[in-house]
């Protein structure tokens, strides 16, 4: 199922990079991105419930928690996750009426809401779980790099940037070129590890992520090794 | 997977639409002779089949009323070649229809009349064919649903719709006495019934000797061996969380199993095999074959889509 003769390389990719050593798991990703986009060119995302005992809504953004290691040695890890934005996109081939599509001038995997007809299958397309259906809307929704942010040429270019980037007080979330070698994003993938999702299935997410780094304390209690990072 | 009853209606009623249309086409290519309101009533209830299944399939989309666009992206997603061949293939079995009910024709127009009856049931056979590898494939080309992501899916597809549209077939044929038909149907459902099993019991093998190649640490990257989830990041339920798991218990698809084994093929089987030689007993076993085998292969679908283990559901283990 190969994108069937659509693999063209890209010359820029836009992408996150997000850094694993300091996210400190407090969701201002997941809340400003939900606030930007439900008033934004994506919205609005459905809240249903939303003062229940079971609220549920579309977000394209969420911050998870995974414990590594066994006690006492054991990590807790905030693991921020949405769309990677593949260079392969396995979501973008099998959409039936080309509302899925991979931006060409920047990589950047969006949905063409007007022609969505909500069958799901891109969904069950994507090894990641990142798109998730509007139930108000019934057409699927997914994270868009805030493509109405980085575009918008009246803004400030310092606030061109994904609004979760903006809202992250530790700098986990890097965003830029990743085709560009100068860049922010690159050199942080280079130099520190940078490793994508499920390598197994050549999606080649745009998005990495970079490992946990154990130091060594001057008391000497710092782990060993760490159990952050694949490789 | 959490399966949808939309798409199992649509894949169960369509497959045996598809074997019913496939059954008259090849008797009558094998020179059998089939009386024509027994034509016509097979090609009317193949129809009906498919109607029920295409409407089933509207049901499954969020924006029903742009489903046209759906055309569009053949060239690359078999979702849209379904949608193209599925219209195409009812068109020719209603044209296939109209010349059986219009009858024999005048004698002017009695050669492009025949050439005609020769040609729709030949296109129909093709186009079912083609319309079983389109659905198939929705499935199988997505590669890291490792249950879906292997011939096996085609091969169940087909085998259990030529099984359901054979002993369709063979119940309508000994309700209108078609005796010729129905000598011929009897060996062919049997073994088309019995083949679809091994190959659904070969696929359930695979399944369950299935190795993950996604686990936690592939998802996340962590690389510890001991890596657990403590909270997906929400408090409740999302998309994620109602579309890729069937929430049935391990009892209950055990049940579903025995379903898809007793009703789905062991007591079609052993009714077909015994109407070989019941007499005037033979309609009400083969229709009691019918409607014992509807529930137990609509519960074949349903296992198909609960036991295609999503990679997504490693990021969805925890609420908190």
């Amino acid at each position: 199922m190969s994108s069937t003769g659509t693999t063209e390389t890209l010359a820029k990719q836009l992408a996150l990079v997000i850094d694993l050593n300091v996210c400190v798991g407090c969701h201002a990703c997941v809340t400003s991105c939900k606030q930007w986009n439900t008033s934004g060119s994506a919205g609005p995302l459905a809240d249903e419930n939303a003062y229940g005992a079971n609220p549920t809504g579309t977000f394209f953004n969420r911050v998870q928690t995974w414990e590594a290691g066994s006690f006492p040695a054991t990590e807790t890890i905030h693991f921020p996750k949405s769309c990677l934005h593949c260079e392969d996109p396995p979501c973008v081939p099998v959409c039936p009426t080309g509302a899925s599509y991979k931006r060409k001038e920047d990589g950047i995997v969006l949905v063409d809401y007007d022609k969505c007809i909500g069958c799901k299958y891109c969904a069950w397309a994507c090894p990641y779980g990142a798109r998730e259906l509007d139930e108000e809307r019934q057409v699927m929704t997914k994270c868009t790099l805030c493509v109405d942010r980085i575009d918008d040429e009246k803004m400030a270019p310092e606030d061109r940037k994904p609004a979760c980037v903006m809202a992250c007080p530790t700098g986990a979330r890097l965003f830029g070129d990743v085709k560009d070698p100068d860049s922010e994003v690159s050199k942080a993938i280079r130099e520190r590890g940078g490793y994508s999702l499920m390598p197994e299935w050549d999606t080649q997410p745009a998005n990495q992520y970079l490992p946990r780094q154990v130091t060594a304390t001057a008391a000497g209690t710092g782990h060993a090794r760490g159990t952050g990072g694949a490789r | 997977m959490n399966p949808a009853w939309s798409v199992i209606t649509f894949t169960t009623a369509a497959g045996a639409g598809q074997g019913l249309v496939v059954a008259l086409a090849l008797a009558l290519a094998s020179g059998t002779a089939i009386g024509t309101r027994m034509q016509s009533i097979a090609l009317a209830v193949a129809l009906m089949l498919l109607g029920v299944g295409l409407a089933a399939s509207f049901l499954h989309l969020g924006r029903p009323e742009r489903a046209w666009r759906a055309m569009a992206m053949w060239r690359t997603s078999w979702l849209s070649r379904e949608v193209i061949v599925l219209p195409l293939f009812m068109a020719v079995v209603l044209g296939w229809w109209l010349m059986v009910f219009a009858g024999s024709p005048s004698s002017g127009s009695a050669e492009s009349a025949s050439a005609a009856m020769v040609a729709l049931p030949a296109l129909a056979l093709v186009l079912a064919a083609v319309l079983w590898v389109c659905t198939a494939q929705i499935y199988a080309c997505l590669r890291f649903i490792q249950e879906w992501a292997h011939p096996l899916t085609l091969l169940n597809f087909t085998l259990i719709g030529l099984a359901s549209g054979t002993l369709l077939a063979g119940a309508l044929a000994s309700a209108l006495d078609e005796r010729a038909w129905l000598a011929q149907l009897l060996p062919w459902s049997l073994t088309l019934t019995l083949a679809a099993w091994a190959a659904r019991i070969a696929s359930m093998w695979r399944n369950a000797a299935l190795k993950p190649r996604s686990t936690a640490q592939s998802a996340t990257g962590i690389a510890a061996a001991r890596l657990v989830q403590t909270s997906m990041g929400m408090s409740a339920g999302a998309f994620n969380t109602r579309e890729f798991f069937h929430g049935a218990s391990r009892t209950a698809v055990r049940h579903v199993r025995l379903v898809v084994h007793g009703l789905g093929f062991a007591l079609p089987a052993a009714l077909l095999m015994a109407a070989r030689d019941a007499g005037s007993a033979q309609a009400l076993l083969l229709s009691l074959g019918v409607l014992l085998q509807i529930p137990g292969l609509l519960a074949e679908r349903w296992l198909f889509f609960a036991q295609a283990r999503h990679p997504q559901n490693l990021y969805y283990q925890r609420v908190s």
